[in-house]
């Protein structure tokens, strides 16, 4: 019967309100001109063999993950490189379509990555106001809280006029946190951004952070330094190979992930 | 499919877990329907969707002139540029057609009619050309935020009217130099733009839904427009080509299609508006009529528009898929 899975997986607390629902979820990416000769002969006889696209394969990255997060939760999601982390905060971000299943969310969730970068071409400034722009905020929002979000990202001197293609990893990270966080969000994905900041950045946003939670509804936060998880969350989700392989909470999650990473 | 390992781990020890689920026929999606959440990928009532399109026009600009200055700061002239390359355009053709094919033939001051046609017909077949990659090259963006995806083509058909405004005092100052006087007429100037630009935008979110799903038309694409340009009339008179005794005077359907071609309708009434002599040529050979011409003109502009948004919209769950 089609209702076993979800009662079998995922336990329910009727006394607490969801914030995120994740029901049976899967993620399919589709790469085109993977692998083929890549010349216009082998093109052609794709073409008459009736293949339709240069070589299309499809990478399952999340394959059947549930579970429920309340409001007020600070989730950690943990697992080794190419495990589906980002894709699945891109996916509670409703950034990428499920392939099956669905996410279900309260209010927009908005998501702060790595490669969230707006535009390389364009200086700190024009960024700072285009992000702005772009999550919904008006013009005088966006004047208002210009300085907050420069000094937030602590940029030495005149950096701020400088495109970002002359940032280093860690500067643009900073600033992609800063503006990102200018907002309240209802639900904040955090994909490594904090990972590249020095450690004056990382207690500041770890405050910021915390507001944010207070605020909002909830935070769900990647990162491969496990304390800085352990010491932000106070629930971890390991996911393998875009499965559930464990949740609950943060210091029995990290053990056993140390245990079996063998760190 | 169950997960044993997860059943395993979780051993009734985990914060807030209950032994047995309240509902034991809920499915999570219908749990989240109590809750009132909502599904995170899906697309918002169109009502909505506008009003969020909206919402971002500040967003569209500063989009528009961020990527109008990226442009050019790689060059050391920069934002010379912007108006060098029209001027540069202008003697290419002129050279080429003015002087070397001397195309010139009936229509008089054949170069005002050129660079009018080549600066009019080149900004709806830009804003085709970039609006056709607008979803692909943007694909950081669409995954890192959350905004209507309709801005982008919007913000690309911005960019080309910000380009074309230049072009333009290029455009005036050739007019002037070729003795137009000043007329009320050329006021009529002001709507065709207008007009034009929700065709370009039209047409630009179409081909923004293709490109995003199919890049091959991004290949396709130069050589559709090379041969609308030259459909469009944009080099040569089409009203000429059309006199009694031509060949597509036989083929009256053809030349009605021709006259229907927007590439055609906007170039001409350009040409209309802010080149009297060659007003009073066209009128002399008595081949259009301009209030048809006006009503294509704003049909293909209100059609376009309309559908083209419609049609973005309903795939806007979709862009950004791996
Ligand atoms: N844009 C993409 N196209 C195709 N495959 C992708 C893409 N992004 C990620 N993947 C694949 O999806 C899987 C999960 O990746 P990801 O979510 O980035 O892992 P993590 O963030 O945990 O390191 C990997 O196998 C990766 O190769
Ligand atoms: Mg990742």
């Amino acid at each position: 019967m089609a209702d076993t899975k979800v009662r079998d997986a995922v336990r329910i607390d009727p006394n607490r309100e969801p914030i995120v629902v994740v029901d049976d979820l899967h993620i399919i990416y589709r790469v085109f001109g993977a692998g083929g000769k890549g010349n216009a002969a082998s093109a052609f006889s794709r073409i008459l063999r009736r293949e339709s696209r240069p070589s299309m394969t499809e990478v399952h990255a999340i394959k059947g993950l549930s579970f429920v997060v309340y409001r007020g939760e600070a989730v950690g999601i943990i697992g080794t490189n190419g495990s589906g982390k980002s894709t699945l905060l891109k996916a509670i971000a409703g950034l990428l379509p499920p392939h099956s299943g669905g996410v279900y969310t309260d209010g927009q969730p908005s998501l702060l990555g790595v490669n969230a970068a707006l535009m390389k071409d364009l200086t700190g400034e024009r960024n700072i106001v285009l992000g702005c722009l772009a999550m919904g905020m008006s013009p005088q929002e966006t004047r208002a809280k210009y300085k907050e979000i420069v000094d937030f990202a602590g940029l030495k001197e005149g950096f701020i006029q400088y495109p970002m293609r002359t940032y280093s990893s860690g500067m643009g990270a900073r600033l992609r946190f800063a503006i990102a966080a200018a907002k309240t969000h209802d639900v904040l994905l955090i994909d490594e951004a904090l990972a590249t900041g020095d450690a004056k950045f990382k207690v500041k946003s770890k405050r910021r952070i915390e507001e944010l939670r207070r605020e909002a509804g909830a935070v769900f936060l990647v990162a491969h330094q496990l304390d800085v998880v352990k010491e932000t969350c106070d629930r971890v989700i390991w996911i393998d190979e875009g499965r559930m392989h464990m949740d609950g909470e943060p210091n029995e999650v990290i053990a056993a992930y140390t245990a079996a990473t063998g760190k | 499919m169950s997960h044993p390992e997860r059943l395993g781990s979780l051993g009734g020890e985990s914060v807030g877990t209950i032994a047995e689920p309240p509902h034991v026929n809920d499915t999570l999606a219908a749990y989240a329907a109590r809750y009132g959440l909502k599904q995170s990928a899906a697309r918002p009532t169109l009502r909505k969707y506008i009003q969020d399109v909206w919402a971002r026009r500040n967003f569209i600009w500063a989009f528009a002139s961020a990527k109008n200055i990226s442009m050019y700061t790689e060059s050391r002239l920069g934002q010379l540029w912007q108006l060098l390359t029209p001027i540069l355009n202008v003697a290419v053709y002129f050279l080429i057609f003015g002087v070397l094919l001397s195309g010139r033939g009936a229509i008089p001051d054949y170069l005002p009619f050129l660079v009018t046609g080549v600066f009019m017909f080149g900004f709806t077949q830009r804003s085709i050309t970039s609006g056709s990659k607008s979803v692909g090259t943007n694909l950081s963006l669409i995954r890192a935020l959350h905004f209507p995806r309709a801005t982008l083509p919007l913000a690309i058909a911005v960019v080309e009217l910000q380009q074309l405004l230049l072009s333009l005092v290029v455009l005036l100052a050739i007019v002037v130099c070729f003795g137009e006087p000043f007329t009320l007429n050329m006021l009529l100037f002001v709507p065709v733009l207008m007009l034009q630009l929700m065709f370009n935008i039209g047409a630009s979110l179409v081909v923004a839904r293709i490109g995003a799903f199919n890049r091959d038309i991004t290949q396709l694409l130069p050589f559709i427009m090379r041969t609308w340009l030259y459909l469009s009339g944009v080099i040569f008179s089409l009203p000429s080509l059309m006199k009694p005794g031509s060949k597509l005077s036989h083929h009256p359907w053809a030349a009605e299609l021709l006259k229907a071609n927007p590439g055609y309708v906007y170039v001409e009434l350009s040409r209309n508006a802010l080149l009297g002599k060659y007003r009073h040529h066209v009128q002399g050979l008595n081949l259009e009529a301009t209030s048809q011409m006006w009503l294509y003109g704003v049909a293909w502009a209100v059609i376009a528009l309309v559908g083209g948004f419609l049609y973005f919209y309903r795939a806007e769950e979709r862009y950004g898929r791996g």
